[in-house]
């Protein structure tokens, strides 16, 4: 589905991402973890195409999607969940979901969404800057699903949410990899990330410096003490 | 003063308002969407004048005159964004400087073509009336720059409010990165922002030379007027554009009519305190 091999990206002179290599199969859920700063945004970014890598592949689905501009990673079926959510603020919900929309196979409707998250069809006509943090994340999901997407970035979606909010989050990412979606996941909470993960990968100073099955790093307390600051 | 002169200069006030959002909407919506501070668009006004005459001498037609003003000037901008300024997103530097010298060559054009003698755009018999309302007398020409405004402005709003594309386009004023992110071809977008501004600010170039007429310095003399009109309204937003535009118009014309020798701190004193209360303008948001 994805596959990363030696991405180096730069913000000016900063080598941020300093030759990532990694790989996500149809159906899996990969989680990145690691400590702010330490490359994972920039590696969603690098993705997409926000900040094209400087050296190194980006395949998807059988494409050299390297320097691809987003819309277009889009178009091939990459969707995004950016950190921060990044709602339309001056859209309405429905109109955010509406610009997403992509004719490729019609697996996501705008009453699909609305069903997975009806908060969103009860404040449908409200613009999106109105929402609560926790409906704006529902929104930057809804949105991205609105896509028709195989694979589905998620950078910290939990971020700033209520623990019962957190669990919301969790059912939603369960349900999608029932689904068949495939998903990178970037995640600061340990525990949501084991849960739903496949593999982890840990980013430290934009390398990556562990790989393992979430089971093997629960019982790493050595690698999670030292990149990840859990005692 | 008696109430013939409030309401006759209000109405001045109106209809010269209603030119500026003509040329201001486009103006603010190109920053918007592309961030790009356009100095080359009071060119696009006075270059579409100036074809407007050409073609109103050639064929007679008004009607014509705005609609070829209109398409010409479209041509020059998609050439400009396609060719240039796509070339230099974020740089606002290189930006002001490229489009000042795109101004300044339109200007020299300008001047080659159409020589440096002002001339006025003969406008319709149908259009050269005067609508009278006991004592007071409305040229039917400013009516019609109001009606033409009016539409415009009725019609880009249920564009940009109501229809999916003009969702699209408010996504990429509010979050250009993530509106790709989502899907949507941004580039395009931006081009036909871009020609529409232009074609916008011709159409206001033709309409106005009908009535301010059309000569050298024209593009330098609204330039400051349009930013006004952006910058008060706040940018990017066509409401502000429409409020700033009937601002700037009856701040301009009350000004003039009031106090002749004050007439640019009437209209410069109250921007300066609408942006120390509010930055980023009436409409606008950071
Ligand atoms: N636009 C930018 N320009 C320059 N440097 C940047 C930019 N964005 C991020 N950086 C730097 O790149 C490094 C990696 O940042 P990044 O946002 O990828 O980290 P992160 O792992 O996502 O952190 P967090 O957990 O806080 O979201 C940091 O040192 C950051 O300061
Ligand atoms: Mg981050």
């Amino acid at each position: 589905m994805l596959e990363l091999s030696d991405v180096h990206t730069y913000y000016g002179a900063s080598h941020v991402l300093q030759g990532v290599t990694l790989a996500v199969g149809p159906g899996e859920i990969v989680t990145i973890l690691g400590r702010n700063g330490m490359g994972k945004t920039t590696l969603i970014r690098s993705i997409i195409g926000f900040t094209p890598p400087r050296r190194g592949r980006v395949g998807f689905k059988g494409d050299d999607v390297t320097r691809w501009p987003p819309f277009r990673m889009v178009e091939r079926g990459m969707a995004l969940v950016p950190q921060g959510r990044r709602v339309f603020a001056s859209l309405t919900v429905r109109e955010n979901l509406e610009v997403a929309r992509q004719s490729r196979t019609g697996r996501w409707t705008l009453p699909r969404v609305f069903e997975l998250f009806p908060s969103l069809g009860n404040r449908a006509r409200n613009r999106a800057n109105k929402l609560s943090g926790g409906e704006q994340q529902m929104l930057a999901i809804g949105r991205a699903l609105m896509t028709d997407p195989d694979l589905l970035l998620m950078d910290e979606p939990t971020e700033g949410l209520a623990p019962l909010l957190v669990r919301e989050v969790g059912r939603v990412i369960a349900g999608l990899k029932r689904d068949g979606l495939s998903i990178l996941l970037v995640e600061q909470n340990l525990p949501l990330a084991l849960a739903v993960a496949d593999r982890v990968h840990i980013l430290s100073r934009g390398q990556i410096v562990h790989s393992s099955g979430p089971a093997d790093l629960m019982a790493n307390e050595a690698v999670k003490s030292r990149y990840l600051g859990v005692a | 003063m008696t109430a013939e002169f409030w309401i006759t200069q209000a109405f001045n006030g109106l209809s010269y308002g209603a030119l500026l959002f003509l040329l201001a909407s486009g103006l603010s919506l190109i920053f918007g969407v592309m961030r790009i501070v356009n100095l080359a668009h009071g060119s696009y006004f006075m270059l579409g004048g100036y074809v407007g005459l050409s073609v109103v001498w050639r064929t007679g037609s008004f009607a014509a005159a705005l609609v070829a003003g209109a398409l010409a000037i479209a041509l020059i901008g998609v050439g400009m964004e396609r060719l240039f300024l796509r070339r230099l997103p974020g740089q606002t530097l290189g930006q002001v400087l490229m489009t000042v010298g795109f101004a300044l060559m339109f200007q020299d054009l300008a001047l080659l073509i159409w020589g440096g003698d002002p001339y006025t755009i003969p406008v319709p018999a149908t259009l050269q009336g005067i609508v009278t309302a006991g004592a007071l007398r409305f040229p039917t020409y400013r009516i019609f720059i109001i009606v033409v405004a009016s539409l415009v402005g009725a019609v880009l709003w249920i564009v940009l409010d109501r229809t999916r594309m003009g969702a699209m386009i408010r996504a990429a004023v509010d979050d250009r990165e993530m509106a790709q992110g989502v899907g949507i071809h941004v580039p395009v977008v931006s081009l036909g922002v871009f020609a529409l501004g232009a074609a916008l600010a011709a159409l206001g170039g033709v309409i106005g030379g009908g009535f301010l007429g059309v000569y050298p310095g024209a593009d330098f003399e609204v330039l400051p007027y349009a930013f006004v009109v952006v910058i008060v309204g706040g940018l990017g937003s066509l409401p502000g554009a429409m409020v700033g535009s009937l601002l700037v118009g009856l701040l301009d014309n009350f000004g003039k009519a009031l106090f002749p020798e004050l007439s640019y701190f009437t209209l410069f004193a109250p921007m300066a305190l609408i942006l120390a209360l509010r930055p980023t303008g009436l409409f606008g948001r950071a």
